[in-house]
């Protein structure tokens, strides 16, 4: 039993990593319709640049907040610079274009900081936190820092005025426009808060996962199954997902299909989901007048 | 009077169909113009022009201002607002949710909310559906909704379309009266498409009846109403 709750309690670490990967997902899914698949890569490049501010002499927490604020303007170049161009360019189009972003990601981090594996450090003390003995520090600290970003980005979407459009601008781009929103911009923020959400779980695994240009590979297939299983129309519906899917990769992992194959869980959830309940747990089912 | 909306040898296009063939259109500053016309006529297509929401060729400009070469929300910064056919309004967000972004492009917020309370005291509906979700009022609510929105950008000229489209005539008669109060107390000049030409024209001190995307007649909206010929050709009453 304290084996099982054990295995629980772990999960819910790595599932605050797929949350919050799977909550950038959303971001950009509900402005574009697409589902971004160089997010893993582009959280990775981050965590790449946190360790580079940390090897070069940066306190940690100063070096993850200028990560998250580098991470953010990244994201936002990328949207006005490599994705504006194909705004109208059938899906296919822009899943090559995701590809291609994740493809170069990977080989620039490998370039520049090599494939080997770095290890990464932990803000969080060695010994685990008010004697819980289920999960080490780093990962209460995981749960926590996750739940902090969740409250922040919830209060950015719910009380502010920037906010407020920017969920307008996803909704109905044509009436945004009509109000004074730009909306091209409001896409380009959009992309650097998922860049900056993706940066904080890329900071967040990789003392569990080590740091090296393919950590994120596994982790945005179980976002993606996360995001799914909540439904990818609704951020809060994906987190929750991100969080489920932790959980169930850790106890299946343990006492199902071993560590081995675990990743099949993310492909067995992302096919269920799809078959089963298209629109996720929590997701609007849309039905189209044709 | 000079006019605040001035636009000539407006043509727009859909793709390769063209649909605006070059049409001259005046608002006063201060009056209310009234576009008239069959179905198909391009009537939306005008006010969608007008705010560079199609194609479109010609000049315009607004307060002496072009509006050639400007975004739509650029040109809804300058202070027109359009209120489109379908309302658009945002059906999943809550109606005090719908009139905060209709001041998104405003930087006054003592005025806003100043705002927010005159255009709930013309529309008391609205006022005690704050909370709710756009989606969920009835057809005439989100008309109330849309022009409401409108005008908590507090406009110099509002664009309507079709404004009793799918109401009741109560609702109906209850938008034009505010819509007149509006001219008159504010001062907001207006541009406004109807099927029922009788509303508008009884709205309107200037008129213009369009064909197939060309001017058939324009002038007072008085003579407009008294001239038979085109009554009996275009307005179908």
């Amino acid at each position: 039993m304290v084996a099982f709750l054990h295995q629980v309690f772990s999960g819910l670490a790595m599932g605050a990593v797929y949350a919050s990967l799977a909550l950038a997902l959303v971001v950009i899914y509900q402005a574009t319709h697409h589902v971004n698949f160089a997010q893993g890569e582009m959280a990775m490049f981050s965590t790449y640049i946190a360790w580079d501010l940390i090897d070069r002499g940066v306190p940690y927490w100063e070096a993850f907040l200028l990560t998250i604020a580098i991470s953010f303007l990244i994201g936002m170049v990328i949207e006005r610079v490599v994705i504006r161009p194909f705004e109208r360019a059938p899906a296919l189009t822009v899943v090559i274009v995701f590809i291609g972003l994740l493809v170069i990601f990977n080989s620039l981090a490998g370039w520049r900081y090599s494939y080997t594996i770095k290890s990464f450090e932990s803000p969080f003390p060695d010994e685990p936190w008010f004697g819980n003995s289920f999960m080490s520090s780093h990962e209460s600290g995981t749960v926590v820092v996750t739940l902090a970003m969740l409250a922040l980005v919830y209060i950015f979407f719910r009380f502010t005025k920037l906010g407020l459009a920017m969920r307008a601008a996803a909704l109905n781009p044509t009436s945004s426009r009509l109000v004074g929103i730009r909306v091209g911009w409001m896409l380009a923020i959009g992309w650097g808060l998922a860049a900056a959400i993706g940066a904080i779980a890329g900071m967040m695994a990789a003392p569990i996962v080590y740091l090296d240009p393919n950590m994120m590979g596994g982790i945005l297939l179980f976002s993606l199954a996360g995001a799914l299983l909540g439904g990818i129309d609704n951020p809060w519906g994906a987190v929750l997902g991100g969080f489920i899917v932790g959980v169930l990769e850790n106890v299946a992992g343990a006492y199902l299909v071993g560590t081995e194959i675990k990743l099949s869980v993310a492909l067995i959830i992302i096919v269920g989901v799809l078959v089963a309940k298209p629109s996720g747990l929590f997701g609007r089912r849309i039905a189209a007048r044709v | 009077m000079a006019p605040i909306l001035e636009a000539r040898g407006l043509t727009a296009a859909y793709g390769p169909i063209q649909v605006l063939h070059g049409l001259d259109i005046r608002v006063e500053d201060g009056g209310v113009t009234a576009l008239l016309g069959a179905n198909g006529a391009g009537k939306t297509t005008v006010l969608r022009a007008l705010c560079a929401m199609v194609r479109r060729g010609g000049a315009a400009s607004f307060r002496g201002r072009s509006l050639n070469g400007q975004a739509t929300e650029d040109i809804v910064r300058l202070g027109i607002a359009h209120v489109p056919d379908g309302r658009g309004t945002f059906a999943a967000l809550t109606v005090n949710e719908n009139l905060r972004l209709g001041a998104y492009a405003r930087r006054d917020r003592a005025a806003v909310k100043a705002d927010s309370a005159r255009v709930c005291g013309y529309f008391p509906r609205l006022a005690e559906r704050r909370q709710q979700q756009a989606g969920t009022l009835s057809g005439g609510e989100q008309q109330m909704l849309a022009i409401a929105r409108a005008l908590m950008l507090r406009p110099k000229l509002l664009l309507l379309d079709e404004p009793s489209f799918g109401l009741a005539p109560l609702a109906v008669a209850d938008i034009f009266g505010i819509l007149r109060k509006i001219n008159r107390d504010d001062g907001v000049s207006m541009l406004i498409v109807e099927q029922n030409a009788n509303l508008a024209l009884d709205l309107a001190d200037h008129a213009c009846v369009i064909e197939t995307g060309r001017m058939a007649m324009s002038g007072p909206a008085a003579v407009v109403r008294d001239n038979e010929a085109v009554r009996r050709a275009y307005l179908s009453y």
